[in-house]
């Protein structure tokens, strides 16, 4: 038979306005956009919420658009819209780089780019690429919208700055247009999550970032300060794992995981056009 | 005795082109759907967590992981089992037949999320090369054949007629 999640009701929301109305009316209730995170921890029991609330259908959280010097990513676009589009591959090339590496085709065709986000897996890929870029979440609640940077977003082990009664509508990236980007997954499997992952953005403002190198998704403070400073490669690559505490598992225990991440920051700083 | 309410739903999928209308749970999966209320039993449960790719159809001509889609998200959309691949009479799609000219299984268990996947790619890149092939078969597992004669029937596929018919 298999593994199934527990009951639920399901709820759809043909708007921001009406999913928003339905949080506070619903008990227990979870957003479900793509389900690509939700879905596998509702079929292990993980989580098992009274309603679930169907988002996906809301046209107005789709999409990419320019609105001059940032690009707005709908919470709802799916990671393989990301990937193929002109006007992310140019603007916010790292975006559309890293969008193209998560998971598989299959979850790319049904994964969102918000659902990545305030799943906040510290393993996964997009955060990392939220965090290097300085992006900025956009938060709708019953008191409106409020902003958020990607600093901020990451409280803690599957958990983000979003309340209960609150969605994730967008994503604004500041255009990185032809500065120089880099993204290291280190995996045994092509699928599978990053056992170290390393994003860099190159440019005025530069950013590092870190995959799996403890409970939140983080940047790589010291090392994004000192490459702001103009250090050298192998200087700002010997303090990527500055401050992190990174976890141990059948894979890999912290000291390799340090190891991982200072040497995928010098190839992605390398990769990003670094000498 | 005590009596557990339970919810129901309709959902109604276009499956290989056929309209399949059921009253279902809100928690059905697309895969167990497709199997006990559709009847096609083509499309395998095999890891049940999003990684094998054994239970992969196309939603609206996409490939998805059937195992990790609520049947109501595909409620009013079109998917396509391996059933539906082919020309409706028992005859083989260039993927089905390249599979089996290059031997592209073993155990069989992979294929149909295999055939679903690779029918995907020539549906939509109708000449790739070999890094594409391995690339948008990056989720399907297979512990037979080590990929190679899966490389090759897809490249079979290619040169002989492509993705071909599926509904």
């Amino acid at each position: 038979m298999g593994m199934i999640p527990a009951r639920f009701d399901y709820r759809q929301a043909g708007s921001v306005a009406e999913a928003l109305q339905l949080l506070v009316s619903c008990d227990d209730a979870k957003l479900l956009a793509g389900g690509h995170s939700l879905v596998p921890l509702m079929k292990m029991r993980l989580v098992s919420p009274a309603t679930l609330i169907d988002i996906s259908g809301i046209a107005e959280l789709q999409g990419v658009a320019d609105t001059g010097s940032v690009l707005r990513v709908g919470a709802l676009t799916r990671h393989r819209v990301v990937e193929r589009s002109q006007v992310v591959a140019q603007h916010v090339p790292l975006l559309a780089h890293v969008a193209g590496l998560v998971g598989d085709p299959q979850v790319r065709n049904r994964g969102t780019i918000g659902g990545s986000l305030v799943h906040g897996d510290p393993a996964a890929d997009l955060p990392s690429v939220a965090l290097a870029t300085g992006a900025t979440m956009i938060v709708t609640g019953p008191a409106g919208e409020r902003r958020i940077t990607a600093a901020d977003f990451f409280v803690d082990f599957l958990e983000t700055a979003v309340g209960p009664d609150e969605i994730l509508t967008a994503i604004e990236f500041p255009k990185r247009t032809g500065a120089g980007f880099g993204y290291e997954k280190f995996v045994r499997r092509s699928m599978d999550y990053a056992i170290v992952g390393v994003a860099v953005q190159a440019g005025e403002q530069p950013g590092i970032a870190l995959v799996n190198m403890g409970s939140v998704p983080r940047r790589a403070e010291a090392a994004s300060q000192a490459l702001a400073s103009g250090a050298a490669v192998d200087a700002v690559a010997a303090l990527a794992a500055d401050g992190t505490n990174p976890p141990e598992d059948l894979n890999a225990n912290a000291d390799y995981r340090r190891h991982l991440a200072s040497v995928l920051t010098k190839r992605a700083l390398l990769a990003a056009g670094y000498r | 005795m005590s009596t557990i309410e339970t919810h129901t739903t309709r959902v109604t999928v276009t499956v290989n082109g056929r309209e399949v209308s059921e009253e279902v749970e809100p928690r059905t999966l697309l895969v167990h759907f497709l199997r006990e209320q559709a009847r096609l039993t083509g499309t395998h449960v095999g890891c049940d967590t999003s990684n094998c790719g054994a239970c992969t159809v196309l939603i609206d001509g996409e490939a998805a992981k059937s195992c990790t889609v609520l049947a109501v998200q595909a409620n009013g959309h079109k998917v396509t089992t391996v059933e539906g691949v082919g020309n409706g009479s028992g005859g083989f799609s260039p993927v089905q037949e390249g599979f089996r000219q290059e031997h592209g299984l073993q155990c069989g268990y992979c294929t149909p999320g295999m055939i679903m996947a690779c029918t995907a790619l020539l549906t939509e890149n109708p000449k790739p090369n070999e890094h594409e092939i391995r690339e948008a078969l990056e989720g399907n597992l297979c512990r037979c054949t080590g990929y190679e004669t899966i490389v090759r029937a897809v490249q079979w596929a290619a040169t002989n007629g492509g993705a071909g018919e599926w509904a």
